[in-house]
């Protein structure tokens, strides 16, 4: 069926172009709401990406980390940040474990990227004052998580450079490479790609 | 002050009868709203003291436990607002004034915006009814998981309300997404500014910026002044209390979306961004911990679902999955919305296994836990042995009907 398969693409590349005609044509129609200032966006703009371009200006490593988990983290977290259970988490350790029967989902073990550490810590912790810390303690508390997890060396400065480079060592445990969805697909539980979807 | 004087006098004497500091209130509200000419509202008599916000019987008592919601005890497919299933991720519930309350849209886009809640409920709504569903439902932690007896257990992490609120396309076409704004990231205002990402064809398609649950203000438990819904999508994209939406151009791995709510396969590889909710379903009655008072005619009776669009079927096994015969789908059947099934059983008062398996428009059939376990390449000593949190299991869920009239949780017996 050449002529079905080339009518079809034809067809199909016509809807796209209408669909993105409509996503993207697009200029306000109601006329509410204002204009934010640069300095709203700036202050409640705490979205970090796995770039890193959102990242302020500061810097830390381990060992200041250190001083701040013991007094800050550890009443949670535990001394050896291996004593978390679910929501308060395990944060070290773990290499090796998943393929167990008790695998151990932590920073070093699980976690694909190092700039989620920094987003997390900033945005939720501590328990009991989230979004109470400087930058430089987010970054130092990062360095510290990642040097216990063996990921950097304990001397590493953790900066809005050096972070998004880090490649942790599960980046490649998760599928599919590229997460995505589109209307009239669906990924099937463990397939690694969308499929069209179809009734039968 | 002549008018409201008679007023007052003819309503002292029809209510005379009456007594208790609950009039207080009313002998106010009555003179101000009848004028002189206007047909006289009829006086009620004692027992028609009407609570200012209405309670339920003392006699119901049923309850959330914990996070769960007793699905034993919904009729329909709408979940009373204050037994919807909740989980906040460590956040206390926060206590937001809708006045201080603001939405941000901003990132990819021509025109940044900054909305008051009143501003969001201007623009052109919707009312539909959607269910959640939390993506860990069905699969509790090890030492829980062996030990749910009971439906509100088993299956508690889900819910069906009827949501109003605003499209989101509506509100993105406002702001006007740049080309390059292929996701957005969620922000909630709650405590620990929950977040997630969502892919902008979603976003376009069927989300909602939601501000009513069932005729009312959304709950505090369930995001109250804003809400994000993902029609079908796992619970924990619906950010609750939304308060920002950067628009981006790729996933933003947040914490929840990179490490927690991720699917890990025994060979070490996880799914992850798994969006779309599995058909699903389960018997609410009879359900483990109920007890059938002996042989009999019973309507067995529960909810199915599917993330992926409407229920088309769901069939019934009264004999552990050997047969199967197709249920009743009670009206209205609706997209991504609970939907409530009937069955006529007469028991024989020999034990019994009861099963439901929903299937959806799409054909997708809810598995039976032998077809997740090929699914999963696990053995059946899989599931109690290991303290791995699945993600999105749907296995039809056995009740087992002793002849004694117990009914107990069957899952992990084969």
């Amino acid at each position: 069926m050449p002529f079905g398969k080339v009518s079809f693409g034809v067809s199909m590349l016509a809807i796209e172009l209408v669909l993105c005609g409509a996503v993207f044509a697009q200029s306000p129609a109601y006329h509410l709401g204002r204009t934010p200032t640069q300095e709203e966006i700036k202050a409640w703009d705490i979205s970090i990406g796995p770039e890193g371009k959102e990242l302020p200006s500061g810097r830390g490593t381990a060992e200041e980390g250190r001083k701040i988990y013991a007094e800050k983290c550890a009443v949670c977290h535990g001394p050896t940040q291996t004593e978390g259970k679910f929501l308060h988490g395990v944060l070290a350790g773990g290499e090796g474990s998943l393929t167990t029967l008790e695998p151990i989902k932590t920073i070093g073990s699980y976690w694909p990227y190092a700039t989620t550490v920094f987003d997390f810590i900033n945005r939720a912790m501590p328990f009991d004052k989230p979004g109470s810390l400087s930058p430089d303690e987010v970054y130092s508390l990062t360095a510290f998580l990642l040097y216990r997890n063996g990921v950097i060396k304990q001397a590493d400065v953790i900066d809005a450079q050096s972070l998004p480079k880090i490649r942790m060592p599960n980046r490649n445990g998760f599928f599919p490479a590229q997460p995505e969805w589109k209307v009239g697909f669906y990924q099937p539980y463990f397939s690694p790609a969308l499929q069209r979807r179809s009734k039968e | 002050m002549k008018d409201n004087r008679e007023n007052r006098r003819r309503f002292i004497k029809g209510a005379a009868l009456m007594a208790g500091a609950a009039l207080e209130s009313m002998r106010l509200s009555s003179a101000q709203s009848t004028r002189k000419g206007e047909k006289e509202i009829p006086i009620p008599g004692p027992s028609y003291v009407v609570p200012p916000y209405g309670e339920r019987s003392r006699f119901v008592t049923s309850v959330r436990q914990g996070e769960f919601a007793p699905l034993q005890d919904f009729s329909g497919i709408i979940t009373p607002s204050a037994l919807h299933y909740t989980v906040n991720h460590g956040s206390p519930v926060p206590d937001i004034d809708p006045q201080q309350h603001r939405l941000m849209i901003h990132g990819l886009v021509d025109r940044p915006l900054i909305f008051t809640v009143d501003e969001v409920k201007r623009f052109p709504s919707v009312s539909r009814v959607h269910f959640l569903q939390c993506a860990g439902s069905s699969y509790l932690p090890l030492g829980d998981r062996e030990r749910a007896v009971t439906v509100q257990q088993t299956h508690g992490k889900t819910s069906c309300s009827e949501w109003t609120g605003v499209p989101l396309a509506i509100l993105l076409k406002e702001a006007g997404v740049k080309p390059s704004g292929t996701w957005l990231v969620a922000e909630g205002a709650e405590w620990k500014k929950h977040s997630i990402s969502i892919p902008m064809e979603k976003a376009m398609d069927d989300a909602l910026v939601v501000y009513a649950q069932n005729g009312e203000p959304i709950r505090r438990e369930q995001g109250f002044p804003l809400r994000l819904l993902t029609p079908g999508w796992e619970g924990v994209r619906n950010v609750k209390y939304l308060r920002r939406i950067k628009v981006v151009d790729q996933p933003y791995m947040t914490k929840w979306e990179s490490s927690v709510y991720t699917n890990l396969r025994p060979d070490g590889k996880a799914r992850w961004f798994q969006f779309e909710l599995e058909p699903n379903s389960v018997i609410t009655f009879p359900s483990g911990g109920q007890r059938l008072p002996g042989a009999g005619f019973f309507e067995i009776s529960g909810l199915a679902w599917s993330g992926a669009g409407a229920v088309r079927r769901v069939e019934v096994s009264t004999d552990g999955g050997r047969t199967w015969n197709d249920a009743k789908l009670q009206e209205p059947v609706l997209s991504k919305a609970h939907t409530r099934f009937r069955f006529d059983w007469n028991w024989d008062g020999r034990q019994a296994v009861l099963l439901s398996r929903c299937t959806d428009e799409w054909g997708a059939v809810q598995p039976t836990k032998a077809q997740v376990e090929k699914l999963w390449g696990v053995t059946p000593d899989y599931w109690l042995s290991t303290t791995n949190r699945i993600q999105h299991f749907n296995a039809c869920q056995p009740w087992k009907v002793t002849p004694e009239g117990s009914v107990d949780n069957a899952i992990w017996e084969s």
